[in-house]
């Protein structure tokens, strides 16, 4: 046996509810092999906790104040597993049917709780064995697990251990920088894993375009088109900033100016 | 838009029915003017055939002179006018017509004998125009019967739409599964206290069964039906619930529909309460005040909250439920203010045994 196989394995409980809290510390209480290294009220002290404590499992409840499920595992990336614990919610069942190690629904029944706990320490267990980055990053699984035609109206990014929410309204452009987006809000940069299609997926294409491979826009900063060189254009934003503009991008960007 | 210029079919119907007319027309002028057949043959169709388009514009006056507003004396006027000034044209271009036949050989002395027959032009004439309007008159009123009747029906469609929506409505499945849940937790550390829960949701379940088969309810039996809710709900969320109310006491036997304030109540809970680290504050307020009852549910929200789209869908069913039943004599009115949230109702206050 390996040491890494004889640790602990650490959870965190994150539901608004005491109650809720409490069946599961009262499951988890018949598995020494698990410590419960923090719980948690709301998605803001979530994401402060895995960040700063880094557990190897999540339980995470989906209506909270502050962040919703979604939201919290958009942010926490994808080192821990999550199980999400809801009381009703069918699109998460179809988006968990796909992609999160499992999801229990309240009120949650003992064998149910234990054949999830069982997916999970197998889930782990394979993932020491692969690289990490074979699975799809958290805000992918998030993106994927959102209802189709409903679009994010903000977008919450992880700065160390807090969480900034950028309203889709004030967000300017969107640069993607390797495993990265920079999503540009008042002057900011605010980074954040995620790609830069998954991102566009999610924003509502009526506001913002993907003008670029690296660059998606709100529509509403775009001031002007202006040439650039032979054959090719920069939009200019109202505060000046010039982002190249693709071919592509440029037919579907003329579309929306001369609408 | 006029019934029968720019519809083709209806057209050419309407001046077929105008065939007969002119013959009724032709017999009469040959048979009471010495006219020989003929003669009556060829100014009766043409003539008829003008005075069909002429009497296309009795359609006009008839639309602004609805007959159920317009009194017997405007509208005597009003036709005998058109049917006056229509029935002039009418002779006029009958007498152009003749004029120019009697120039021909064929038609010799056509004139003279038109002359003679001008009384009975005016008669008929006078008689076909009023004719038109009879038949505008009967359009128009199938037109209203029409109106109405799909009025009726979208009011009772609407009014049962609602209805089923409220009766869907009765147990949001979240709430309880979430009530489920809490008791399972109880039953390990604090089985009284799972109890009591048990039959607080028992309580609560029984009061809405049967409930959407009412049509109206004492208010008071719905405010105890939000009390066995909040004493739930309160189970679930500790501190973080608190309630005022301030309810006027003659209030309480008003006919209100069933499940009105509830859904408001539970809505304050999953969109206000349940969204607040720390919890807060429902308030209602009821009032009645010259016959109008006024009820205000008004709740902490943080406005930074992440938007849960089942928002809106019970107080656009609240909304909906008070038009089909009071109509414009309901307001209602749902806005949020800095981080507390209202909505405000008014409706007639209907007493107990005038209602169900």
């Amino acid at each position: 046996m390996s040491p890494e196989a004889s640790r602990k394995l650490r959870a965190a409980l994150v539901d608004d509810e005491e109650l809720a809290r409490q069946v599961l510390r009262e499951y988890l209480a018949r598995h020494p092999e698990i410590e419960i290294v923090s719980e948690c009220a709301n998605g803001f002290e979530a994401v402060k906790a895995v960040a700063e404590l880094k557990p190897d499992l999540v339980f995470l409840d989906i209506q909270m104040p502050k962040l919703d499920g979604f939201e919290v595992l958009d942010l926490i990336g994808p080192a821990p597993a999550v199980i999400f614990v809801t009381a009703h919610d069918n699109h998460a069942i179809r988006a968990f049917e796909v992609h999160a190690v499992d999801y229990l629904l309240k009120p949650v029944g003992f064998d149910r709780f234990e054949a999830a706990l069982a997916r999970v320490k197998e889930r782990l267990a394979a993932n020491a064995q692969k690289q990490s980055h074979s699975l799809p990053s958290a805000a992918d699984l998030a993106a994927a697990a959102r209802p189709p035609a409903q679009y994010v109206d903000r977008i919450p990014v992880r700065e160390g251990t807090s969480v900034v929410i950028i309203p889709a309204t004030k967000l300017d452009y969107v640069e993607a920088q390797d495993d990265y987006v920079a999503l540009v809000s008042q002057g900011k940069k605010h980074l954040k894993q995620q790609t830069i299609s998954s991102l566009e997926a999610a924003l509502d294409p009526s506001r913002f375009l993907r003008i670029h491979r690296s660059y998606i826009v709100n529509l509403e900063r775009v001031s002007r088109l202006e040439p650039y060189g032979k054959d090719s254009y920069v939009a200019v934003l109202a505060d000046r900033v010039q982002l190249p503009v693709s071919r592509a991008g440029y037919s579907r960007l003329r579309a929306f100016l001369d609408r | 838009m006029h019934p029968i210029l720019g519809h083709l079919r209806r057209m050419v119907l309407y001046l077929a029915a105008w065939v007969p007319l002119a013959a009724l027309l032709a017999y009469l002028l040959a048979n009471t003017h010495a006219m020989d057949i003929r003669e009556a043959l060829v100014l009766a169709f043409p003539l008829c055939l003008v005075y069909a388009f002429v009497c296309l514009s009795a359609w006009y006056p008839c639309r602004v002179t609805p007959l159920e507003r317009t009194g017997a004396s405007k509208l005597a006027a009003t036709h005998f006018l058109g049917a006056l000034v229509a029935t002039a044209l009418w002779i006029f271009v009958a007498k152009m017509l003749t004029d120019e036949l009697s120039e021909s050989a064929a038609f010799r002395g056509l004139d003279r004998r038109f002359a003679a027959a001008v009384p009975l032009l005016v008669g008929t004439g006078v008689l076909f125009y009023l004719l038109s309007v009879a038949f505008y008159y009967i359009l128009l009123g199938i037109e209203v019967s029409r109106d109405a009747e799909a009025r009726v029906m979208q009011a009772s469609m609407l009014a049962r739409e609602a209805e089923l929506r409220a009766l869907k409505a009765q147990v949001n499945p979240h709430f309880l599964f979430n009530s489920l849940n809490s008791i399972s937790a109880l039953t390990g550390s604090d089985p009284a206290k799972a109890r009591e829960m048990c039959i607080l949701l028992g309580d609560f379940l029984r009061r809405t069964l049967g409930l959407g088969e009412k049509s109206a309810i004492p208010l008071g039996e719905e405010l105890s039906l939000i009390h066995a809710f909040l004493a739930v709900e309160k189970i679930r969320f500790g501190s973080r619930l608190n309630m005022v109310e301030n309810v006027d006491p003659q209030a309480v036997n008003i006919a209100v529909p069933p499940l009105l304030l509830q859904p408001l109540v539970e809505n304050a809970v999953a969109h206000g309460i349940a969204n607040l680290v720390e919890g807060g504050c429902i308030q209602l307020n009821v009032a009645l005040h010259e016959g109008v009852l006024s009820i205000l549910v008004e709740n902490s929200f943080d406005p930074d909250a992440p938007v849960r789209h089942r928002n809106g869908v019970g107080l656009a069913n609240v909304r909906q439920r008070l038009e089909a039943r009071y109509g414009n004599r309901a307001k209602f009115g749902a806005q949020a203010a800095g981080t507390s949230f209202r909505v405000a109702l008014e409706f007639p206050a209907e007493q107990e045994a005038s209602a169900s």
